[in-house]
């Protein structure tokens, strides 16, 4: 065990202080607590821990072992072995934010890489390095558009089809500011234009999902019109895959788009490691919070990278910098970059596709059953919102039976969806599992 | 430096002209210098606002650092240079003339009083060397 202070430095402090022993200053604790009898187990060895731990992580069931349909914001997708085979090299694996940044070329390019990559997917102008997760990145959002107008508009509207953690988090953000957040208490089922009533010139930005929380697919393009119309901000957080085969919500004219990066090769994992994505405009990019790494000549003329603009940030700008994040999440926003860059543009389709056909057999196939029913006619990508017969809590257990992860219950954050699934498919669903999920769920519906 | 003789100064570097009750404002050379090569310039007041001695009316960067221009006094924004945000090497180029920010309709004259004349900004500036 590492002890900072030797007895020597301890009795000098003690002295300074004025008192006898060490003990002394633990008088406070009633004595009985001082030093309890611990009740634990004699040490183990190495092997014999190493065993236990592998038993206890039986009790868990991983996708590996179970057929997934839940998704709900973190999506099962095969990760190419190279991505972790690259990430994992030293030079990358152990790297910190740098502190002396343009030392470390090889980080800073390949924070280029990713931001260049996260830009081209969303049609958008400029990326930062990464927030820490969707979440997050929409919450910097809100504290972008805020500053943007000095304060002086202080509304932000919020589809009650964002992510509920996401508007969860927005709250924790906004609740030490002037900020009023509106919209959430709209029927999540309702589309964008219900949001439009709401936005006025006191309005400093709109937050929409991309696909939304319920899966649909709306062209925000006249919601980015009526928002622009007042001079406000609108911000589309999205999942990155289903760009890879749909219109970019930088041509639907959205100013900020922020979304969660984990779909980019990052595996499910509870509580993260996940990615924030955030994008702007150029003409924003002094008001974007985090780092930015930019590409530029040296002296000698040669391709060199830097930490560009970093007068926005709050060690130069302090309490009038729009956030205080300097760090990312530079080994996550990596494995996202390499995963693109292996897919590719075709590879990146080919995948979003997969899911996007999937998803869609799935819900035919589930629509067909008897007391089951598609909740909404708009266009999907990979997740759509199925009635269930029975509550979803009950579904689940049963199909938990038949080894099948089931969907997301959006009872939990929409009392009027309480028999509502949120069924998500990905392209690591086989037609198989599909119809095995189909064949669990006709169980239900035959009682 | 540059120190124009019909120009009144404040501590931290605004100049302003004064014509009749009009004020025009913005900042020193020494300024200009202290920042080096200035990439952004953004005026955050609007005319018809009605400002006090000390508000923010401008946040200028340059290569190595960011700052905050303050009003040296109260009155109402008459005009704001529209230039500036696409030409703010203005302010390291002109930084008496074309890179004036605002225009201010005094409503207190009597705290140009308390302003430096520019012999005195030349001392102070000398005494921050």
């Amino acid at each position: 065990m590492f002890i900072p202070h030797t007895n020597a430095d301890r009795d000098a402090m003690l002295q300074a202080i004025g008192v006898k022993e060490l003990e002394a200053l633990f008088l406070a604790v009633p004595a009985s607590h001082r030093f309890p009898e611990l009740e634990i187990p004699p040490a183990l060895s190495e092997m014999e821990a190493a065993a236990e731990l592998q038993e206890m992580s039986l009790a868990n069931a991983s996708t590996q072992d179970l057929i997934c349909f839940l998704g709900a914001g973190a999506y099962r997708h095969y990760t190419p072995a190279a991505v972790d085979a690259i990430i994992r090299r030293g030079e990358f694996l152990t790297a910190y934010t740098p502190y002396q940044p343009e030392l470390s070329q090889g980080t800073l390019q390949a924070i280029y890489e990713y931001q260049s990559l996260i830009a081209a997917l969303t049609g958008m102008d400029v990326c930062n390095a990464s927030h820490y997760d969707g979440a997050t990145a929409i919450a910097e959002a809100v504290s972008m558009a805020y500053a943007n107008f000095r304060g002086k508009r202080g509304k932000v509207i919020l589809s009650p089809a964002l992510h509920p953690q996401y508007r969860e988090t927005v709250h924790t953000y906004a609740a030490s500011t002037p900020i009023s957040l509106q919209g959430e208490d709209l029927s999540p089922l309702a589309g964008p234009e219900t949001l439009l009533p709401l936005i006025d010139i006191n309005t400093a930005l709109v937050v929409v999902q991309y696909p939304d929380f319920l899966g649909r697919l709306f062209d925000y393009t006249m919601l980015a019109e009526a928002v622009h119309a007042t001079g406000a901000l609108l911000a589309v957080s999205v999942n990155p895959m289903a760009l890879g085969m749909l219109k970019t919500p930088g041509e639907m004219g959205a100013d900020i788009v922020t979304g969660e990066g984990q779909s980019l090769g990052i595996p499910l994992s509870y509580g993260g490691p996940y990615l924030g994505l955030f994008t702007t405009r150029k003409e924003y990019v002094r008001k974007m919070s985090g780092r930015l790494v930019g590409e530029t000549v040296d002296t000698r003329g040669q391709k060199a990278y830097v930490l560009t603009l970093t007068a926005r940030e709050q060690h130069i700008r302090r309490e009038k910098a729009t956030s205080n994040i300097c760090s990312n999440q530079g080994l996550i926003a990596l494995a996202s970059a390499v995963y693109l860059s292996l897919l590719g543009k075709n590879g990146l389709r080919q995948v979003s596709e997969l899911c996007y056909h999937k998803a869609h057999y799935a819900a035919q196939q589930i629509s067909k059953l008897p007391g089951f029913s598609l909740e909404s006619t708009t266009p999907f990508f990979n997740e759509f919102v199925i009635q269930c017969p029975l509550p979803v809590r009950e579904v689940n257990e049963h199909l938990l039976e038949h080894g099948i992860l089931g969907g997301y219950d959006l009872g939990q954050d929409y009392p009027e969806l309480s028999n509502a699934m949120l069924v998500a498919v990905t392209e690591m669903n086989t037609r198989e599992d599909i119809d095995l999920l189909i064949e669990a769920l006709a169980e239900v519906s035959h009682g | 430096m540059n120190i124009p003789q019909d120009y009144k100064f404040t501590k931290s570097h605004e100049w302003v002209k004064v014509e009749g009750s009009m004020a025009t404002i913005g900042i020193s050379d020494y300024a200009q210098n202290q920042l080096s090569d200035i990439v952004f310039a953004e005026i955050i007041v609007a005319a018809g606002d009605e400002i006090n001695k000390g508000d923010s009316i401008a946040t200028i960067e340059s290569v190595k650092a960011a700052a905050d221009v303050y009003c040296p006094v109260s009155g109402k924004v008459v005009a704001i240079n529209e230039d500036l945000a696409a030409a703010p090497e203005v302010i390291n180029s002109d930084p008496y003339g074309n890179a004036w920010m605002v225009k201010v309709e005094l409503t207190s004259p009597d705290e140009l009083g308390q302003l430096m004349d520019a012999a005195a900004y030349e001392t102070f500036t000398q005494e921050q060397e």
